[in-house]
């Protein structure tokens, strides 16, 4: 088959293919010279029926034992020139290509780990992590066979062809004719099973969503006793996989089928019309044997350009999923504005918001923004409660501090410093934070709690823990040094919080954010806690998130967070007798004017409501 | 381990061998019963006989439609010449239908093939992605809590995908190498003895080559492994804590370790490529040389006028096709080895018996007599304990009346959690029974037992799909009015309605924005819809503010009323709703009393009491 066949036909396969290149072009002379290799390892492996059509138009004919030996001998260098060559090109390529999928897989991680969180709340990380392997261990098998061997059998075919109709040209063109329709059933194959090869990629990640779900949230699906109707879905995502999966099966089954019967059928004919050559005399038997040899030697190269095809067209999907992530720009670093813009004297260790608004990347447009006109000035070592109803944009408020999610207009400032004008190293070293979700890494306990410091030692790390009340590390079966997260040993949700708050507290930074950092805590612990965090929020400058009133005791002044907006800044004592929303959510009772479900059910004072049940 | 450091909501035993330098994959594997994997395959394969001996079949019609050609050359050069010099054209014409024939044979069976083994090895997919989810599924919620949920995910994903891969391409090259060595080999024996025995035992050499790269190569590939599980697990966790990564300035230190474990895999990948790269090189070899050595003999003897010319011919066409398959032979290898591995880690999984087993004779709760739609809840002198040994409850009696609200108070590690787990049957007693209007937990089919009871937790996860469907999960046949009703009743209508397409809202595509103390509103809603006789909270207001808790409290006394209540919380303010408050303390009820009574004594509810009071003003 020609040449220009042996390349995938679609623009937009090569043209994803061809992104590859900076990750290729590090090891381009060893893949070049490998392929060069393989092509002069598939010619040697032409040359043999060469040699066995001189033993028999040769010394065979001419009864000559001496040539036979020499002939032999010729078969017997060729096939070690073979194998060598076979075993040199492996060489070259196996190492450099485990070292571009590696390469690959360092800058994706590399890249993920600085995209924003608003990147990763929309991505699944499953869908990252297929990319990370299935989809690049596919690319490395891509540079080492299907694109080598596009390439060989191309040239091995060409060749082959030249060889064939050298020796007899006649028979060579019989050969050539099903060149056309080859072509055109390539072509149209090729089109239909992109398309279904996506649609199965996508099927499969939908099933793995089921899977992951269902795990993670065993809990509801046992406490409800869905299991059996979870297992109904996976049942029916699974069998529309495989009806996918079936299509794409009777589509290559067509394909291979043609593949192996066009040229077989063109080797018959050349057989026929060969031997009437033989019998006129117009040709010997020798070179038809040679010529037969050779044609059947370029059947594999002809029949694996079907699976070639398929190979190149899912390893130009793979790689479209992968630069789909890689494309996504990173965050900017600082905003190119040097130097501190000072407010005042005064503003050391001081945390400002201004005018701070905040609306989700993908929100769409003339949308109520997320958080608006956000006005707050934390004064240096004060620490401020941030209260408001459920999905009020408390959180959201405090994840911009450390620019996990970045402002969308006015500004925020750390000791007089725009956030926006520090490198996000600088920014984080400033800022810590303790999460509502409290994340354990696969490390030991000491390692997960000094991750929030640089060069603490022992003696940080035993006073962040007996701040957080995370004295039980030490009771641990290795101490401080028992293996924890998904490697390790598995804590309590109250356990992890006093870590995550341990690892928040131990660098003593100058500004430090907790959301709901108390609400796994029982009630004597969350005591105990209070009474240690309060040194600690004593010398730092702090935004606190609270649900409780036990938590914004801790603070020294409170802002009510309401809808996007700071309604109201004040102490604690102040809000509760000014706002009656905040009334409402510290203690329930007095009504708030918007409180949805105020009219539907009468006031009781806690009081009341106590004294009811006890003397139900 | 004391229990006073054993864990609340999960427990604190050391799922491994905490802190052991080894290799974190080895640990990865559940113990497999000898003989588990060969079974697993078999009856993977059972059902699906008829269709193996099918493509056996096919690939044998095919094989020796391929192998007639050189025969048919043989027959061209030997017969066909002559007799077309006489004039005679018989043997040419049937040399003409005999090879278009096979063509169309091999044609027609690379099709029959291809679709006849698609459905074998969807089929085989299909069942066994339904063991493991069913599987993974019946096993017990302890079970989840020792198995992280990451394994279990690659369990049923890259797993199942090695076995894929071993079955759409690995079973065709067996079945292919097996049929053209054994039809070619037979061919070459026929067509001249000597010839034919000179190539059967270049096999030897070959076969030796196959058990050494097998050997050499199981051992990579098993490290190869490990190294990208521990990649995997590296990337995971990375990706699914990025916040913390993030505001910690983990990245630096994540790129050099991730760097490590990279290059680990690297350098393994690598050494199993060129151990592939060998074991072809000597394959080879052993081919080539063979061939030269039978062309020497075959011609000599052709020289001498002891063997026909096309004999020669069609021997070295077949020697040629003899000595294909060898790579295909290593790439079986290959995926048979990451297969089996894969394989054996699946049949560990299934080997696990669910520790909380369905009953094989499940009776049914009495119907509802009182006026209460709750029942009676008993603990019956249950013990607790980890299989490990951590004993939580050492004894535990407990009798709730039907339609009782009772508030479990207590530190962390006193065995609040475990009890909430045992009257789910999350767990079941080690001794000692639970039961429900005087029936065994133990005795409800699934379906029953969930109409008895429902337990919402801390942890509020949400499936993808759309907030109604994630409501409706309390109770598949709701209407949307039931789940707009529970809704409203939790007071979670009001910013379910104010999402972009309000119930229709897809939580993934949202997910990151729906806040904690959302997510368990929505937890609440299913509990309202499914309507259970007992309801059990375990830490479920945590994230929630006063007001949502408040309504929660409301709804349990309104549309949950009458219900038996069983209610977990670090929070003095749920326990209010309570009509009895009891105070455990490893693993034993220390207090037991109306709140109202608690708070007038002097025990450590009172002071506890009178602490949150005060925090309050």
């Amino acid at each position: 088959m020609p040449e220009e066949h042996a390349e995938p036909k679609d623009r937009s396969t090569v043209q994803s293919l061809l992104r590859l290149w900076p990750y290729v072009k590090p090891v381009r002379k060893r893949l070049f010279g490998a392929a060069l290799v393989a092509i002069v390892a598939s010619c040697v492996g032409l040359v043999i029926p060469l040699v066995l059509k001189w033993i028999v138009d040769g010394p065979v004919t001419d009864r000559d034992p001496g040539g036979v030996w020499l002939g032999a001998l010729y078969l017997l260098l060729l096939g070690i020139a073979e194998a060598a060559l076979f075993g040199v090109r492996r060489w070259m390529v196996a190492r450099p290509l485990a070292g571009v999928e590696a390469a690959m897989r360092a800058d994706l991680y590399r890249h993920l780990q600085r995209l924003p969180v608003a990147f990763h709340d929309r991505w699944a990380s499953g869908q990252l992590l297929s990319r990370a392997t299935t989809d690049l261990m596919l690319l490395r098998q891509f540079l080492a066979f299907p694109l080598t061997f596009l390439l060989v059998n191309g040239a091995t075919i060409l060749i082959g062809f030249v060889i064939l109709l050298m020796q007899q040209w006649t028979l060579g063109l019989v050969l050539l004719t099903p060149v056309v329709p080859m072509v055109i059933i390539c072509l149209v194959f090729e089109t239909k099973f992109s398309a279904v090869a996506r649609r199965a990629q996508d099927q499969v990640g939908d099933l793995t969503t089921v899977v992951e779900e269902s795990v993670l949230g065993i809990r509801i699906i046992k406490g409800f006793g869905r299991h059996r109707s979870q297992a109904l879905s996976f049942r029916s995502l699974s069998e529309r996989l495989r009806t996918t999966e079936l299509g794409k099966a009777r589509l290559l089954a067509g394909i291979w089928s043609s593949i192996t019967l066009i040229p077989e059928l063109a080797i018959g004919a050349a057989l026929v019309l060969g031997t009437v050559q033989v019998a006129d005399g117009g040709l010997s038997a020798g070179t038809l044997v040679a010529f037969l040899s050779t044609a059947l030697a370029l059947r594999w190269p002809v029949e694996s350009i079907g699976f070639l095809l398929a190979m190149s067209q899912e390893s130009a999907t793979a790689t479209e999923r992968f630069f789909e992530v890689m494309d996504v720009a990173e965050e900017e670093g600082a905003s190119g504005v040097e130097g501190p813009v000072r407010g005042s004297d005064s503003a050391h260790g001081e945390m400002v918001f201004e005018g701070v608004e905040f609306r989700y990347p993908d929100a769409e447009p003339g949308s109520v923004p997320v958080l608006s006109r956000i006005d707050l000035r934390i004064r240096p070592g004060e620490t401020m409660a941030l209260v408001g109803a459920t999905g009020s944009g408390k959180t959201t408020l405090t994840a911009l501090v450390p620019r996990l999610h970045e402002a969308t207009a006015g500004r925020i400032t750390l000791d007089g410093t725009d956030i926006t004008t520090m490198s996000r190293e600088r920014l984080r070293e400033l800022v810590s934070v303790a999460f509502e979700e409290p994340t354990l890494f696969s490390a030991s306990v000491g390692e997960n709690v000094l991750m929030g410091a640089e060069g603490a030692g022992d003696y940080e790390l035993r006073r962040a823990l007996a701040i957080a009340q995370a004295d039980f590390a030490h009771g641990l079966p290795e101490g401080v040094g028992t293996q924890v997260g998904e490697q390790g040993l598995s804590l309590s949700g109250g356990q992890r919080q006093r870590l995550a708050l341990a690892r928040a507290v131990v660098g003593r930074p100058r500004f430090l954010v907790l959301d709901d950092p108390l609400s796994a805590l029982d009630v004597h612990t969350e005591a105990l806690v209070e009474a240690a965090l309060r040194q600690v929020l004593a010398e730092t400058t702090a935004i606190v998130v609270a649900h409780r009133p036990s938590t914004v005791m801790l603070a020294d002044r409170v802002a009510l967070l309401s809808e996007g907006r700071i309604a109201a800044v004040g102490t604690h004592q102040e809000l509760l007798r000014s706002s009656p929303e905040y009334a409402w959510l510290m203690s329930g009772a007095e009504g708030a004017p918007d409180a949805p479900t105020e009219d539907a059910f009468p006031d009781l004072s806690a009081e009341d409501h106590l004294a009811e049940k006890g003397t139900r | 381990m004391t229990s006073t450091t054993t864990a609340d909501t999960a427990p604190a035993e050391p799922t491994e061998d905490a802190g052991s330098a080894g290799d974190r994959f080895d640990r990865d594997d559940l113990p497999t019963p000898p003989g588990a994997t060969g079974a697993l395959l078999r009856s993977l394969l059972r059902p699906m006989r008829a269709r193996v001996a099918l493509i056996a079949l096919v690939l044998l019609v095919q094989q020796l439609s391929v192998q007639a050609g050189p025969l048919l050359v043989a027959y061209a050069i030997d017969s066909g010449v002559p007799a077309f010099r006489d004039a005679e054209y018989g043997p040419l014409i049937a040399v003409a239908v005999g090879y278009a024939l096979c063509s169309a044979v091999a044609g027609g069976t690379q099709y029959a093939f291809v679709r006849v083994s698609s459905l074998v090895n969807q089929d085989a997919l299909l069942d066994l992605r339904g063991r493991i989810f069913r599987h993974a599924q019946a096993l017990s919620v302890d079970f989840h809590e020792r198995y992280t949920s990451g394994r279990l995910i690659s369990r049923s994903t890259t797993d199942v995908e090695s076995l894929r891969e071993l079955l759409s391409e690995g079973l065709q090259e067996l079945i292919g190498v097996v049929l053209s060595f054994v039809s070619i080999s037979l061919m070459l024996l026929w067509l001249d003895f000597g010839l034919g025995s000179l190539a059967v035992l270049s096999f030897v050499p070959l076969y030796l080559l196959v058990r050494r790269f097998q050997r050499r190569a199981g051992v990579l590939y098993a490290e190869r492994s490990s190294a990208i599980a521990a990649v995997i697990v590296k990337f995971a966790e990375t990706m699914n804590g990025i916040r913390p990564v993030q505001a910690f300035r983990r990245e630096p230190v994540n790129d050099a370790h991730f760097e490590g474990l990279n290059n680990t895999h690297r350098w393994t990948n690598g050494s199993a490529m060129l151990e592939m790269g060998r074991y072809v090189v000597g394959s080879r070899l052993v081919a080539n040389t063979a061939v030269a050595g039978i062309v020497l003999w075959g011609a000599y003897r052709v020289a001498s006028g002891t063997l026909a010319l096309g004999v020669l011919a069609a021997a070295v066409l077949y020697l040629r096709r003899l000595y294909d398959p060898i790579d295909r032979l290593g790439m079986f290898l290959n995926s048979y080895q990451s297969a089996a591995a894969s394989l054996e880690k699946i049949a560990g999984l299934l080997a696990q018996t669910p520790s909380v087993p369905e009953p094989s004779d499940p009776r049914e709760l009495p119907a509802l007599t009182g006026e209460h739609p709750g029942r009676e809840v008993v603990f019956d002198q249950v013990r607790f304990a980890y299989r490990t040994g951590g004993e939580v409850l050492p004894r535990f009696d407990l009798t709730v009346p039907a339609g009782q609200t009772v508030a479990v108070v207590g530190s962390t590690g006193a065995g609040k959690s475990t009890l909430a787990k045992l009257l789910a049957r999350f767990y079941d007693p080690t001794d000692g029974r639970v039961l429900l209007d005087g029936t065994d937990l133990r005795d409800l089919a699934v379906p029953e037992l969930r109409r008895g009871v429902v337990m919402v937790t801390q942890e509020a996860f949400l499936f993808s799909g759309t907030v109604a469907e994630n409501i409706a999960i309390g109770s598949p046949d709701a209407t949307r009015a039931e789940i707009e009703q529970a809704a409203k009743a939790i007071g979670a209508h009001d910013f379910i309605s104010a999402l972009p397409d309000g119930y229709d809202t897809d939580v993934r595509k949202r997910g990151g924005r729906i806040s904690a103390g959302q997510r368990q509103l929505v937890g609440f809603a299913r509990a309202l819809l499914a309507n259970p006789a007992v309801l059990i909270l375990d830490e479920a207001t945590s994230s929630l503010d006063i007001p949502g808790e408040q309504a929660v409290q409301r709804a349990m006394d309104t549309v949950l009323h009458g219900r038996t209540a069983v209610v977990i919380a670090h929070r003095l303010s749920t326990v209010e709703i309570a009509d009895r408050v009891l105070v455990m303390e490893h693993g034993r009820i220390v207090e037991d009393g109306a709140p109202a009574e608690l708070i007038a004594g002097t025990g450590r509810f009172a002071g506890l009491h009178r602490a949150w009071r005060e925090s309050l003003t």
